[in-house]
């Protein structure tokens, strides 16, 4: 099976700082990918160069089995691959609505069409199987830590999104949150979407991922299934880039 | 994986269901509690401050003085609310009084130096407004360069440009009828009434068509109990205010009478709700407010966060423009004092004191008209209490820190209530 989001032989510098080398990466629908690596292994951006956000020095982004170029968050959102940030990018002083359709608003004329976008965001909040919110006219200020992780999730989705990349979603929750988010990640990769979750929990990454991928330095140490690998194979790939005959070879 | 049992007390309210008026009371008063005030505090300060007044000097509630406060209150309360959208932004305007200043002048040269027609020098006094706003607003969006700084830079310019304009310190005296008559003349009184019937009745249909079509989509509507309570409170106190200032109100009414709405109430009307519609209906003052609530997440959402703060101050210089022309109209005259003195913090006061935040992000363009209701009130009955400047400077001082203290304690509160 050809991978939905493929990229091949990234190179990113910035200024004299090599940041990604070589990098190879895939992500399959229905799937979920787990990228980890620690602190400066260029998870992050790599994630951004995906989304538009850093151009790339050199490699290519393969978008379901054709070559494709990115050079901006619209082109990301053209091709259907939606970045969810670690910092939510939502707007406390809006609704979940509001937020949801934010800077892509249905209109009728020149008005705003709100009964439309509700009911779409209903619509999409429900097919996630979200029950935890009281309304979705609800200001987000009002919202919990899990809450907006599930409405930043629910945005991602809102269009018909094929990829959704998520920056480090449990980062900042409790248990019950985290186990929440989880639940809605693994609910997404089962609507056939490709997910790519970004995370430094190993924990939640054997819990919900199908692949692991690996970086080490700016380097793809390895991608492999879940299954076929153990928390300890994983730790080694993540702190020396190798573990047995795994990884990268010295 | 583990699965997550559902949280007590945070069941979904299911779409079909109209909440009951005691539902929307309760979400109001939970709203206050979590320190969204809104308008509050400006209405319990309007009514605390007309009782005192009325009780200390009768004459305050006469047909005559409740007229003054209208044409007091104009120009400040159009200044306020052009002040309302760079304030929901999170920026500030401190050049916007001179900036009246500056347009009214033009409007003065214009209409006596070069005896243009009244609506041509109107256009020309607007059109120096916007041009004030691109300048201003590209200086802070585009250079960077703080509002705070920019526009209190362009604070001191533009008073050198009204004495400029005005030739060192003439007083241009302003003959035309119309320019005049937005201030100073009133509507007759059936007109009043017609204008009247006219709000209420549109008003009650907007409510009315809204309600039915959202609930006719399966959404959560406004009971018809709300909106009776809604367009009845408007029916009645408009009501006694078309009411009141249709009475007789001249000292001699054999002579001349003088009776009527003011014309600057349409006026302001007319404004309320052209920005309301911008604000709260298009995608344009939707992305005023993102941009004011998280200037990144907008960015990152494809908003053009730098065009939309050029668009709050150029709003909010041409408002500006407008207010001058209103202050030109009631002095009948410009002169270097136009938009100066107390004027810019009075309409910032207005905004402030309304419940628009100055941390951005919070504020409808009603705030500016109940604020400026209340900046008008204590001028007024200050006035007639016969206290002098000093007190009056002060007293206006410490509504203004005093409503800012409530927004910023209103603002904790509610981060406060938000982590629940």
């Amino acid at each position: 099976m050809t991978p939905l989001l493929e990229v091949r032989g990234i190179d990113k510098s910035f200024g004299p700082v090599q940041v990604l080398h070589d990098v190879a990466f895939s992500a399959h629908a229905g799937e979920v990918t787990a990228l980890v690596g620690d602190n400066g292994a260029g998870k992050s951006t790599l994630v951004k160069c995906v989304g538009g956000i850093y151009p790339i020095d050199s490699g290519e982004i393969v978008f379901d089995g054709r070559p494709v170029q990115v050079h901006g968050p619209r082109d990301a959102g053209e091709l259907g691959i939606e970045i969810v940030y670690q910092d939510l990018a939502l707007c406390d002083n809006l609704d979940i609505v509001q937020n949801m359709f934010l800077g892509r608003e249905r209109r009728r004329g020149l008005v705003l069409d709100e009964a439309s976008m509700e009911e779409l965001a209903e619509q999409t909040l429900s097919g996630l199987s979200v029950r935890t919110v009281k309304s979705i006219r609800q200001q987000v200020s009002s919202l919990s830590g899990g809450q907006r992780q599930t409405v930043a999730i629910a945005k991602a989705v809102l269009w018909n999104s094929k990829v959704v990349i998520l920056d480090e979603p449990t980062a900042a929750l409790g248990v019950a949150q985290t186990a929440q988010v989880l639940e809605l990640v693994r609910r997404l990769a089962d609507k056939g979407l490709a997910v790519v979750l970004i995370s430094h929990n190993m924990n939640d990454v054997f819990a919900v991922s199908d692949q692991i991928a690996a970086l080490y330095l700016g380097r793809m140490a390895a991608q492999v299934r879940t299954a076929d690998v153990t928390h300890a194979q994983v730790v080694e790939l993540i702190t020396s880039g190798r573990s047995g005959d795994l990884g990268i070879v010295p | 994986m583990n699965k997550v049992k559902e949280l007590p007390g945070e069941a979904i309210v299911t779409a079909a269901q109209t909440p009951s008026i005691g539902h929307s009371v309760r979400a109001y008063a939970e709203r206050v509690r979590g320190g969204d005030m809104g308008a509050l505090p400006a209405v319990l300060g309007l009514v605390v401050l007309c009782s005192v007044f009325a009780v200390a000097r009768p004459s305050f509630l006469s047909p005559i003085n409740f007229a003054n406060l209208f044409t007091q209150g104009a120009a400040i309360t159009v200044i306020a609310m052009g002040l309302v959208f760079v304030l929901l932004l999170g920026e500030i305007d401190l050049s916007a009084g001179f900036a009246s200043g500056v347009c009214a002048a033009v409007l003065a040269v214009t209409l006596t130096s070069f005896g243009l027609p009244w609506y041509v020098c109107v256009l020309a006094a607007i059109v120096t407004g916007v041009v004030i706003g691109v300048v201003l607003g590209t200086l802070v969006a585009k250079v960077g360069i703080p509002s705070f700084v920019v526009t209190l830079a362009a604070f001191l310019a533009f008073q050198g440009l009204v004495l400029v304009l005005v030739d060192e310190g003439k007083n241009i005296s302003i003959r035309n009828e119309v320019i005049v008559a937005v201030a100073g003349r009133n509507l007759p009184p059936w007109l009043g009434w017609a204008l009247y019937a006219a709000c209420v009745a549109i008003y009650a249909a907007v409510q009315l068509v809204r309600a039915r079509r959202r609930a006719g989509r399966g959404l959560v509507a406004d009971p018809l109990s709300l909106i009776a309570v809604r367009v009845g409170s408007l029916a009645v106190i408009a009501g006694l205010a078309v009411y009141v200032l249709n009475l007789e109100r001249s000292r001699n009414p054999l002579l001349t009478s003088l009776t009527g709405v003011p014309i600057v109430v349409p006026v302001i009307l007319a404004l309320l709700v052209l920005w309301t519609f911008v604000l709260r209906r298009t995608a344009f003052g939707r992305h005023i407010y993102a941009v004011g609530g998280n200037a990144e997440a907008a960015r990152r959402a494809g908003i053009a966060v730098d065009r939309i703060k050029v668009s709050a101050f150029v709003i909010c210089s041409a408002m500006a423009a407008v207010g001058g022309i209103i202050a030109a109209s009631r002095a009948s005259s410009v002169d270097p004092n136009t938009g100066g003195s107390s004027v810019l913090l009075y309409a910032v006061g207005a905004a402030v004191i309304g419940g628009t935040s100055l941390f951005g992000g919070k504020g409808r363009v009603v705030d500016a008209i109940l604020g400026g209701a209340v900046v008008a009130v204590i001028e007024n009955g200050m006035a007639l209490m016969g206290y002098g400047s000093s007190v009056k400077y002060l007293v206006t001082g410490s509504v203004l820190l005093l409503a800012a203290g409530v927004d910023a304690l209103a603002r904790k509160r509610a981060a406060s209530a938000g982590l629940r």
